[in-house]
């Protein structure tokens, strides 16, 4: 009931046009074109132009954004919204054959939400209760949109691992302590454990990518040979031995940051990203070496023990030895403003706006590999653009228009518009459905 | 590392308190009035002892020159845990919420840890002071919930024990109001709305329940404050078989209007009922955490009632509410004309209590309002009008140099005073950003 009348009151329709042009804003490319006071034109869907002076196109819609700010789309490294009835296979350690591909939720209000704070794109992984979890991939914020049209298309895949507290405790509410006497423990409860299952799986992948391996091998021969059993679990490892699937691995401490560095470079493969990676300022040489990426909070800390010693300048530290660093949310609330989470990367530690506003748009791109398309404001890049009434990082500054792939998904002014009519047509329902419900005397049990 | 050379300056010229410092050039703004632009600001004896045009520095004091710099008073978070809380999932560093239904005679004061990490992260975003509550329902130190957890302490940020950080131990009484449904902070979900409640008929009867429970309740507390009341007469009867009681002892300055009592409640239901209720009784009242502003505005106002509004970057309370009815909650009580001050209400965001009323700003909440509702006006919600919340003669030397707009987050603090001494701008985080820093 509640979802239909929300599906009528909240499913704006979104605008598209074939050309816009939006003129007189400050733009923040994140780009070769750094940052300069003029115009982006958009075609197609993609940015076309972008210039102080621009050709506008006859019959373009034109957005006067004088005053304004316009920024890249932001980008959420990290994110569970849209994702329906839980994000935690929390029954065995290794959940690597679940997918969120499979529970996408379009109708999730969070994504409207996300979109009313600038993010067109985020990467929605499961939850931390696995030390390998499952199938993570990222999503566009079109909202109104169905589950497949959410769909990063050509995104290369992604797998959540998971280290430290949380695993640990998933299967063990005892910690390292009581194991034993658990009533159904689940391995690990230890950080040791945690370690052990990781080595395990890849020992179990590589020996399955050997079999397939020499299966191909003999089919490339012209053989026929009985292929091995498919093994939906190793099968998404082997993807990862195969650089076809990225890994995302949360994390806290210093110790299972390297211990996680180590274990990915014995079996032969990298970590993509680090995500939260509070300590991961402590461990930046040993990141930056490895290659991985690193996706992490402004400020928050002490949740936890391991999270004691988070501190505010993890970002820009990274940032300074070396590491590609984001800054991501894991919460539907902060998502909304991720933008001036990386205002907190100019205040702790000294961040240029550049290399703030990229921690939430240009880095996340490049960590999740699709630079190509997201992620700065260039010609020939998707049109996913964010116009702010004032400098994008301040919590002055509040989000005005969002469009995705040149088409207007959010639109402030249209909100605002919107909300008598949309008051007028829920008491509407509501008071249909009233009379309904009088008309159909309560039945009540036999007593 | 302009940063840290920035704290190292802080670390050197570290003043003690009783030593004159006078503040020069600076853009003065006092909260009482209009900004003062170029002007000085002279500090001795832990209090602002002068503020002019142009004051000649005493023999002695330190002169800061604040040329481009501006002077605000320190900011008032009034809702924490500062000092009973350190790590939120760890039971035994949690002080706030204790056994018992009716606990008035509890002081969180006492409890806070002075070395508590969590000052030191604060302090350097320019807060000064906070209300820490004693929180009660469902409370994290392993209590159930509670009607009444005891006594609030507004208390600075800084000091060597709990006694050099009081202003005022018995700040306000935390109450828990009964309410059917309703909740505080963050996170999606709520109970349903009350026009939809009669579509439902279960739910209509679980109401009814929960409507019954909420009765109880009620009136659990009207006897509680019976007793109270009883006590009180028998005490100033003097009778010989009189027996002190800690319990209603506490509650005898609730009683005699001199302590507010800070009451949860968040509908506009519960708001209206608990206003009620305060009525008859008789009791001064804070409402705590509410939302529904533009319902409840109107009341409050009349009974000229303040508010300590929570999170402004908090979610909307259902599913079809507004995106940004946290955001617009402070204009809203600002158009209904409620004094309001705000609260974080859980540690890990006091930090950004400029940050949130920024955003209060984007939506609507005039700037000086919004500088208002982190200074003068919970000092004078919380009875301490006299002493902090503004940059007055005679007034704490509670302030913060920045280089910029306050709620700014591009601005920083340049030097922080409590009571006049002047504050380290370092903490456990920008030790360990020095240390790792320095990693090669």
């Amino acid at each position: 009931m509640k979802k239909i009348i929300l599906g009528t009151l909240l499913a704006l329709a979104p605008l598209s046009a074939d050309i816009i042009v939006i003129q007189n804003a400050t733009v923040m490319t994140e780009g070769p074109q750094g940052i300069f006071k003029g115009s982006v034109v958009v075609k197609d869907g993609k940015i076309a132009e972008i210039g102080e002076k621009v050709m506008v196109p006859a019959g373009a819609i034109i957005i006067e954004a004088g005053g304004q700010y316009l920024i890249p789309g932001i980008i959420d490294c990290h994110s569970h919204i849209a994702g329906s009835g839980g994000i935690n296979e929390g029954s065995v350690s290794v959940s690597a054959m679940v997918n969120i591909r499979d529970i996408i939720n379009p109708d999730d209000i969070a994504i409207y939400r996300a979109l009313a704070g600038g993010v067109t794109t985020a990467n929605i992984l499961h939850g931390s209760a696995n030390s390998i979890g499952g199938q993570t991939l990222p999503l566009k914020m079109r909202w109104g949109k169905s589950a497949q049209e959410l769909i990063f298309a050509g995104a290369t895949p992604g797998i959540k691992f998971a280290l430290g507290e949380n695993p640990k405790r998933s299967g063990n509410p005892q910690g390292g302590r009581g194991a034993a006497t658990a009533p159904v423990a689940r391995y690990p409860a230890t950080r040791m454990g945690v370690e052990d299952v990781i080595r395990e799986a890849f020992n179990d992948a590589k020996g399955y990518k050997a079999d397939w391996d020499a299966y191909d091998a003999k089919v490339a021969k012209g053989e026929h040979p009985i292929p091995p059993r498919v093994d939906l679990k190793l099968q998404a490892l082997r993807e990862v031995l195969e650089n076809k699937r990225y890994v995302h691995v949360h994390c806290y401490r210093a110790d299972e940051i390297l211990m996680m560095i180590r274990a990915a470079e014995d079996n032969g493969f990298k970590v993509r990203t680090f995500q939260h990676v509070l300590e991961g300022y402590k461990v930046a040489k040993e990141i930056a070496a490895h290659g991985a990426g690193a996706s992490t909070f402004s400020d928050w800390w002490a949740y936890k023990i391991e999270a004691i010693d988070a501190i505010p300048f993890n970002a820009a530290l990274m940032t300074k030895k070396g590491v590609l660093v984001s800054l991501n949310s894991d919460d539907a609330e902060l998502m909304r403003h991720l933008n001036t989470e990386a205002g907190k990367a100019m205040k702790y530690g000294g961040m240029n706006e550049t290399e703030a506003l990229a921690m939430v748009t240009i880095n996340p791109a490049k960590q999740l590999g699709i630079d190509k398309t997201v992620g700065s404001i260039e010609v020939g890049k998707d049109a996913d653009l964010v116009l702010y009434d004032g400098f994008p990082m301040s919590d002055f500054a509040k989000v005005q228009k969002v469009w995705i792939d040149g088409t207007q998904y959010f639109d402030r002014d249209k909100e605002i518009a919107a909300q008598a009519t949309k008051e007028a047509e829920k008491k509407k329902l509501l008071d249909k459905e009233k009379a309904a419900q009088k008309q159909q005397p309560t039945r009540r049990p036999n007593q | 590392m302009k940063l840290l050379g920035l704290l190292m300056l802080g670390a050197v010229a570290a003043f003690a308190a009783g030593d004159a410092v006078l503040i020069q050039n600076a853009d003065i703004y006092p909260m009482n009035g209009a900004p003062l632009k170029g002007g000085s600001l002279l500090i001795q004896d832990g209090k602002i002892i002068d503020i002019g045009a142009k004051i000649v520095a005493p023999k002695g004091a330190t002169v800061l020159d604040g040329k481009g710099l501006r002077v605000y008073p320190g900011w008032i978070d009034s809702a924490t845990q500062l000092g009973l809380e350190e790590i939120e999932s760890i039971r035994e560093t949690i002080d706030t919420g204790e056994i018992g239904d009716f606990m008035p005679q509890l002081k969180a004061l006492s409890s806070v840890n002075p070395d508590s990490e969590h000052f030191g992260v604060v302090r350097v975003n320019g807060i000064t002071t906070a209300i820490t509550l004693p929180e009660g329902s469902g409370g994290r130190g392993g209590g159930g919930a509670q009607l009444i957890s005891g006594q609030a302490a507004l208390m600075h940020t800084d000091g060597w024990t709990w006694e050099e950080m009081e202003i005022n131990r018995s700040a306000a009484m935390v109450l828990n109001f009964p309410s059917a449904g309703g909740r505080g902070g963050r996170g999606g979900g709520g109970g349903m709305p009350a026009d939809m409640q009669d579509m439902f008929p279960n739910a209509a009867n679980a109401a009814g329940n929960a409507q019954r429970a909420v009765l109880d309740q009620i009136a659990k507390l009207n006897a509680f404050f019976d007793d109270a009341r009883k006590y009180k007469t028998a005490k100033a009867a003097n009778l010989p078989d009189f027996r002190r009681d800690l319990k209603f002892e506490a509650m005898l300055p609730v009683l005699e209007g001199k302590m507010p009592l800070a009451v949860t409640a968040s509908r506009a239901a519960a708001i209206h009922d608990a206003i009620a209720w305060s009525e008859k009784q008789n009791v001064k009242i804070v409402i705590l955490q509410p939302r529904d502003i533009a319902k409840a505005g109107p009341e409050l106002k009349a009974k000229n009632i303040p508010i300590i509004l929570g999170r402004v970057l908090a979610l909307p309370e259902n599913e079809d509410a507004e995106y940004d009815q946290g955001y617009t909650q402070p204009f809203e009580a600002y158009k209904a004309g409620v004094k309001f001050a705000l609260g974080t209400f859980t540690n890990e965001f006091v930090r950004d209590l400029p940050y949130q009323a920024a955003t209060a700003v984007a939506y609507g909440l005039p700037h000086d309002e919004a500088l208002k509702a982190l200074t003068i006006n919970p000092a004078q919600i919380w009875g301490a009008g006299d002493l902090i919340g503004s940059l007055e003669k005679g007034k704490l030397a509670d302030l913060m140099i920045v280089d910029g707009d306050p709620m700014d987050v591009r601005t920083q603090i340049r030097h922080l005073f409590i009571k006049g001494k002047e504050i380290t701008l370092s903490n456990k985080q920008v030790r360990l950003y020095e240390r790792y820093m320095s990693r090669q």
